[in-house]
């Protein structure tokens, strides 16, 4: 267990740090990704995005937030209403969780645990239930359809994305996600020419990627809320704050697991296969600020071009039928994800 | 065994007050199940406009269909007993609005043959311009939206940018880029505007060479045919029977089109191609439109070769007056065959104007559609049945 | 059906997407940037007061009734005395309910006196709908920005005033070039004798003030003519004999 940067020995000190830089990440990393959705889905559909909010249209997500927050807070007459408020968190806690034990740069996290692919596949599924709970709560025929069939879509969909990762720790040794990453920039294939984990597994960091595309029901597997059947799925009866929360808590997900991905396959915050970062002194900054910024650029570098590619799924295909999906995951992927593991482990006996 | 079957309020039409479940209570030894009524619409995001559809739902399975109409009834016949004609030709093109040329289209028609006006030859062919400029423009609706409610957000924004250079096109001619009000009994309002014929030609090609972007887009795509493929298949004799049109009857084989059958305006000296699907599921109905964007290019590039210079309209009386008698007029409005029942007793105003319409049959196949299909299929197929609620309802 | 694996169908449609993305967008950003109307588009209708005489033509037309008119009838006093006092419709309101209107051009039709115009006038919205009744100010204010119209296609038929004045206009022409051709030949024979045929093309500056030549007066009155025609008659004579003797004195004179 390696240390974190900012490990000090005011352990107080350090938590509520810790606390307030995974909180900051969490609340403006989706902006990011969330404005990069507005500008690159319009420009792929010949039109401009929001450009009247400041400076074409940056300020638009944080106009959108405020206006959220400033509408009224309704809740159906025959609603469950403790579950129905607090679904949204449910929905959304665990993403801020999975964040406490990505390195998102050398140095940068909060707690690198010897179990943390477990820890964070495992926090990802808790999600679900808040689907659920939405679903359920909102009383409204849509919502349930919708919830039924994200439940089973999420279920379906957790096995590749885990085989996937499952192959990964085989490969790496270990289970700590920095752990992971180092051992991606040790990696060498045939001992010689050095690469990250997506070269060798590239059928694995494909199951991973769709599996995560399903995870957040992103187009194309975006059949829970299916906006021109089911209204918005289990969001339907969800207004202001608790509708703000949802989105979030959906475009956070894909920062999460975005960096789960890059973490995994794409050799974390190292810039190419085999090339370290700059540690030297720059200024005032001493050599490991220096190399964890650095990091921290090449991270969200990755993270802002996964985020890119599921915006780029999202613009082009239509969506997937329930039972196609469901077809292609129990049939297609997980037997696939299998074949990946097996390939793996005889490689690493035999290599 | 016993099968009992409890419908509280059976005898009232569907969806009506106390809309109520509908109970099946099976023999012993079975599980109760409780079919769920689901009424999709008048307003919701799938369907074109204000269409109810009540649907009962076992599970996921669709059992039975209604489409309940009406919504959009805005009494087009009797206002038209109250008008005359060139004010007509202003009302009727609110029904099919996608493509409102071919509506007044229809209605000139059948006073200038009841009238047995000898309309210019130049009128008569910047008539097939207009009304294949509107199928195009129907279509191309039809092309984006189909993809938008499978999904695919991106397509319809290319299919608008498309209607929109088009709609710019129709307006330098007849100065409204959805209701044109151009034809008029005995020819057309005024002649097009300079350059009109060689920006349409330059249109043909943006177009044709989008219509290939769309099938990259949609028609290739593995996801869009596995949601299309064999879904709400239309077989050829029950399309007929309940008096399908247009591109939904030509998907499931037959080539029944007004234009070759019966042609009017200047249809007869140019080459109509119409494009046949060969099973009559939703992707036929999809490659369908396609295609057949692609036939109207092609008879538009004829018909710019081909007008002649003259005038386009005939001195008319100052109040036109068709002469007494009846007649029925058919058309191939760009959704399906459109019938005009013109009955006349000499004055100014018809005595009966009826128009058959196309979007009224279409939907009413719908009902055979649905029936077996699951939800997610039914807004394949609701997307796949080419419809207009204006036209529907009129 | 079976499950498919990706295939190339799916990697067109994403290059189709990645390739849009990076050429650059169609829109237009509206308010920034007016868009560009054809002269014939359907903006408003606009109402050049001066040409109305209220025939109420396009209020019957109109297929919502939304044109409203007021006219009161006013009785103009003749200008010489004995004559029939004249009577002249005044146009008091004429108002159009936008809200009403269906843009459908049937009033700007069927105007004989072209009273109406299409403008593409298109930013009149307002907050409250009886607001968009106008009367005849604004629509009169509206005639600024009506276009000309545009010209017509190829092949098509011209309006048949423009149609009438072009080929008076080539008549014209063509008269003029033969008659200078004809001129050029004949200007080494005639001289001056072509001074009375061709005086029509001369500038004649004589003034003759008007009267009656009496003969020509008392010789129509006898005849049975009645007195207005008789004095006329007698003017216009008198008026062409005097013109011909003075031109008589100055073509001696010369």
């Amino acid at each position: 267990m390696t240390e974190s940067l900012l490990a000090l020995d005011n352990v107080w000190l350090a938590l509520l740090l810790k606390v307030a830089a995974i909180v900051g990440f969490f609340l403006v990393a989706p902006l990011v990704v969330g404005y990069i959705e507005h500008k690159g889905l319009a420009h792929m559909q010949a039109r401009l995005g929001p450009m009247e909010a400041a400076f074409h249209g940056i300020g638009q997500l944080p106009a959108d937030g405020i206006k959220f927050i400033q509408k009224e807070d309704i809740i159906p007459a025959n609603a469950d209403k403790w579950v129905f408020s607090l679904a949204p968190g449910v929905a959304l806690v665990p993403a801020m969780v999975i964040l406490a034990v990505i390195p998102l740069g050398p140095g940068l996290w909060a707690e690198d645990l010897d179990t943390g692919v477990f820890f964070a596949l495992a926090v990802s599924s808790v999600s679900v239930i808040g689907i659920l709970m939405a679903a359920w709560s909102s009383a409204s025929k849509y919502s349930l359809m919708g919830g039924i069939r994200a439940a089973a879509q999420l279920i379906a969909y957790e096995l590749p994305l885990v085989l996937g990762a499952a192959a990964v720790v085989l490969q790496a040794g270990t289970m700590s996600l920095v752990g992971i990453v180092e051992a991606q920039n040790d990696f060498r294939i045939l001992g010689v020419v050095p690469m990250w984990f997506v070269l060798p597994q590239a059928l694995g960091f494909l199951l991973f990627f769709v599996a995560s595309l399903a995870e957040l029901s992103r187009p194309p597997f975006d059949m829970p809320i299916a906006d021109s059947e089911l209204i918005f799925g289990h969001m339907t009866e969800y207004t202001g704050l608790r509708y703000a929360f949802f989105m979030l808590a959906e475009y956070a997900g894909i920062v999460v697991l975005s960096a789960l991905a890059v973490v995994l396959f794409l050799g974390g915050w190292y810039p190419l296969p085999g090339v370290g970062l700059p540690s030297f002194d720059v200024l005032f900054l001493p050599g490991e600020v220096v190399a964890a910024l650095a990091g921290f650029a090449v991270t969200m570098g990755k993270i802002v071009a996964l985020a890119f590619v599921m915006i780029w799924f999202r613009a082009t295909f239509p969506r997937l039928r329930e039972d196609q999906l469901q077809r292609i995951s129990w049939l297609a992927f997980i037997p696939l994800a299998i074949l990946n593991i097996v390939v793996v482990a005889v490689f690493k006996v035999v290599a | 065994m016993t099968d009992t079957l409890l419908r509280p309020g059976s005898g009232m039409l569907p969806g009506g007050p106390g809309e109520g479940m509908l109970v099946e209570v099976r023999g012993e030894g079975e599980l109760r199940t409780q079919d769920m009524n689901l009424n999709i619409g008048p307003q919701h995001p799938a369907t074109h406009g204000v269409l109810r559809v009540v649907i009962d739902l076992d599970g996921e399975k669709i059992v039975r269909a209604t489409p309940v109409i009406g919504y959009m009834h805005r009494g087009f016949e009797k206002l038209a007993e109250a008008r005359d004609y060139r004010q007509i030709i202003a009302l009727v093109n609110r029904h099919d609005w996608l493509s409102a040329f071919c509506n007044e289209l229809g209605v000139a028609l059948a006073v200038e043959r009841m009238m047995e006006l000898e309309v210019p030859d130049r009128a008569e062919w910047i008539r097939v311009l207009m009304a294949e400029w509107n199928r195009v423009l129907n279509h191309l609706m039809f092309v984006g939206s189909f993809g938008l409610e499978l999904g695919a957000i991106t397509p319809v924004f290319f299919a608008f940018r498309e209607r929109e250079d088009i709609q710019g096109l129709m307006e330098s001619a007849t100065g409204g880029r959805l209701h044109f009000t151009y034809t008029r009994v005995g020819g057309l309002k005024e002649d097009l505007p300079r350059g009109f014929l060689a920006a349409s030609a330059k249109m043909t090609r943006n177009v044709r060479v989008r219509n290939s972007e769309y099938r990259d887009l949609l028609e290739g795509n593995e996801i869009f045919k596995a949601r299309t493929r064999k879904v709400g298949i239309l077989p050829p004799d029950v399309a007929l029977d309940y008096g399908v049109s247009g591109p939904t009857l030509h998907a499931t084989g037959i080539a029944e089109d007004a234009r070759v059958t019966e042609p009017y305006c200047r249809y007869d000296k140019v080459n109509v191609h119409v494009p046949v699907g060969a099973t009559g599921d939703s992707y036929d109905r999809f490659q369908i439109l396609l295609a057949r964007i692609d036939a109207s290019l092609d008879i538009i590039d004829q018909v710019l070769d081909n007008i002649p210079p003259g005038p386009v309209n005939v001195k008319l009386p100052k109040i036109v007056k068709a002469p007494e008698g009846e007649i029925y007029v058919r058309t191939e409005n760009p959704l399906g065959q459109g019938g005009y029942y013109l009955v006349s007793d000499g004055k100014k105003n018809p005595w009966r104007l009826k128009m058959r319409t196309p979007s009224f049959n279409n939907i009413s196949a719908m009902s055979y559609l649905l029936k077996d299909q699951l939800l997610s299929d039914m807004i394949a197929i609701l997307g796949s049945v080419f419809f207009v609620v204006g036209d529907v309802d009129r | 059906m079976p499950a498919t694996l990706p295939q190339i169908g799916l990697l067109k449609g994403l290059a189709l997407t990645l390739k849009t993305m990076l050429k650059p967008a169609t829109t237009a950003q509206y308010p920034h940037v007016k868009p560009a109307l054809p002269p014939r588009s359907r903006g408003v209708i606009a109402l050049m007061e001066e040409n109305c005489t209220v025939c109420m033509l396009c209020a019957r037309e109109c297929p919502d009734w939304c044109i409203y008119i007021d006219s009161h009838k006013e009785v103009v006093p003749p200008k010489d005395e004995g004559a029939r006092a004249r009577t002249r419709n005044v146009l008091d309101r004429f108002a159009i309910d936008f809200a009403l209107c269906m843009y459908c051009g049937i009033c700007i039709e069927v105007c004989p006196f072209d009273a109406l115009f299409w403008s593409p006038e298109f930013e009149y919205s307002t907050y409250s709908i009886r607001e968009l009744t106008h009367e005849k100010e604004q629509l009169r204010a509206w005639m600024d920005t009506v276009p000309a119209p545009p010209e017509l296609e190829v092949g098509a038929e011209l309006p048949k005033e423009i149609a009438d004045g072009l080929a008076a206009a080539r008549k014209a022409a063509e008269q003029a070039s033969a008659a200078v051709t004809a001129a050029a030949d004949a200007a080494p024979a005639a001289a001056k004798e072509g001074a009375g045929p061709t005086a029509t093309a001369v500038e004649e500056d004589i003034h003759v003030e008007v009267q009656i030549d009496q003969a020509v007066f008392d010789q129509l009155i006898a005849e049975g003519k009645t007195e207005r025609v008789a004095r006329a008659k007698a003017k216009a004579a008198y008026v062409r004999a005097e013109k011909a003797r003075i031109r008589a004195e100055r073509e001696s004179g010369q």
